[in-house]
Formats: C-alpha cells, sequence, structure tokens
C-alpha cells in the first residue's frame, strides 16, 4: 500500500464521522481531529477502532493521546505498519 | 432465602456508592450480578416520581428517556466504574462520564411501581469510550426495550 492510499484509507474513515457543518474537501494532512474537523472524543474513538480494522494494527492509550492531526495518525500507521 | 438476599445486595453496594447520581435522578436499586463483560441490575420506578405528573397528563407512564437513563446508568456507568476499578484507576471523586450515543427501541409500556432489570453486555470499552448492548426486562420477563448505549468514563 503506498502512502497515498493509505490517506485515501484514512480520510475514508474519518469522513464517516465528520460533523454535519464539515465536509471532506476539509480533511488535509495537517487537519486537527478535534479542534479543525470538530470530532469529539467518542467519535475519535471510532476512527481509532475502524483504522485497526482497516489497517489491522492495534493502537495504545499512548498513541492515542499522540493523534491529534492526519499526519500524526498516519505516523502512528505507518510506525505500525513497519512502514517508518 | 431472604438471608442470601442481603448478601448479594451488599456485594456490589460499593459500585452503587461510587455512582455519580442521588434521588431523583438515581436509577439503580441493585446489582444481581457485574463482571468484566456484563452487568445485571434492579430498579423500581416508585410512583412518587416528579415525572409521572407531566408524562402523561392524568395517565402516567415512565418516559423513554428515563429507561434509557436506567439503562445507561446499570448497564454503562455501573460496568465502566467495575471496569475502572479494576484497572485500578479508580480514584475518588474524580470520575468524569458523559453519554456520547445511544439507539434505543422501545417495545412495552413501563408504569410507576413497576421493577425493572436490566441485563447489559460490554461490546468494548477502549481508550476510556465503553459501548454496549443494553436490554430491559419487566417483571414478567417480558423485553421492555434494547439497544446499544456508548459513553466516555474517565478518571483523570
Amino acid at each position: 500500500m503506498t502512502k497515498e492510499e493509505r490517506y485515501q484509507k484514512l480520510r475514508a474513515i474519518i469522513q464517516v464521522y465528520l460533523p454535519e457543518d464539515v465536509s471532506v474537501d476539509n480533511i488535509t494532512m495537517e487537519s486537527h481531529f478535534i479542534n479543525e474537523l470538530n470530532i469529539n472524543s467518542a467519535n475519535l474513538v471510532d476512527i481509532v477502532l475502524d483504522v485497526e480494522d482497516a489497517f489491522d494494527i492495534m493502537l495504545e492509550n499512548d498513541d492515542m493521546d499522540s493523534m491529534q492531526t492526519v499526519t500524526d495518525a498516519l505516523s502512528i500507521i505507518d510506525a505500525k505498519l513497519g512502514n517508518s | 432465602m431472604k438471608h442470601k438476599e442481603v448478601i448479594s445486595k451488599n456485594k456490589y453496594d460499593h459500585i452503587i456508592q461510587k455512582l455519580p447520581y442521588e434521588r431523583p435522578f438515581l436509577f439503580v436499586d441493585e446489582l444481581l450480578n457485574i463482571n468484566e463483560n456484563r452487568v445485571e441490575g434492579c430498579f423500581t420506578f416508585s410512583d412518587t416520581l416528579s415525572f409521572y405528573k407531566g408524562h402523561f397528563k392524568g395517565n402516567p407512564v415512565t418516559p423513554g428517556v428515563i429507561l434509557t437513563e436506567c439503562c445507561a446508568q446499570i448497564g454503562l456507568v455501573c460496568l465502566g466504574i467495575f471496569l475502572l476499578d479494576q484497572e485500578m484507576q479508580w480514584k475518588e471523586s474524580s470520575l468524569k462520564i458523559g453519554l456520547s450515543s445511544s439507539e434505543m427501541e422501545f417495545l412495552l409500556p413501563v408504569f410507576p411501581n413497576e421493577k425493572v432489570r436490566v441485563c447489559s453486555e460490554k461490546v468494548y470499552f477502549r481508550f476510556n469510550k465503553l459501548k454496549c448492548k443494553v436490554k430491559m426486562y419487566n417483571e414478567a420477563d417480558k423485553l421492555v426495550c434494547k439497544g446499544s448505549i456508548s459513553g466516555m468514563l474517565t478518571n483523570t
């Protein structure tokens, strides 16, 4: 899976949990989940659980704490997949 | 038999004492069973509860939101306290909880003075989010409502 494919896969997951006033076009590499995409902490957990299923990885509490932006999420996914 | 009931009631009292609710918004009387995957508890809707005066006018029926609340207090919060306790995350009076979603189906009405039993099964408890499948039964063991409830529980 290329970096772009991983990004698109993540975008598709995030899209499901966006509030109505945020469009999928708002998702960029720099987007902050809570402050910019208005995703609440409960939905952020859902995103993490979907990421685990989609990429067949397991995230820990520390990963959750450091997952602030889309880039953070991709770095964590890369590290778990052994791509970093 | 009576003696046995008293023992089982006291067994989980420490969890009920940690609940951040009090009357008239405490909807847990006793817990029958609890382990890391499920919880079962009871509540009797006393006819003196204030909402019966307005729901409905001259025809008291327990509101669906109150049934949902009862399911959440027994099924989610009691189980959550038990799970946090197990993880040694329990700190006195620092529990922060919030309902994050609920999807309920209501099948039968619950009238004043009815006793209900809530059974809840954990779907997951991860990153402080607890999601459960809940079912409420009346004294005739008929399903009153069922659904899925999630909430955030933290102790920091």
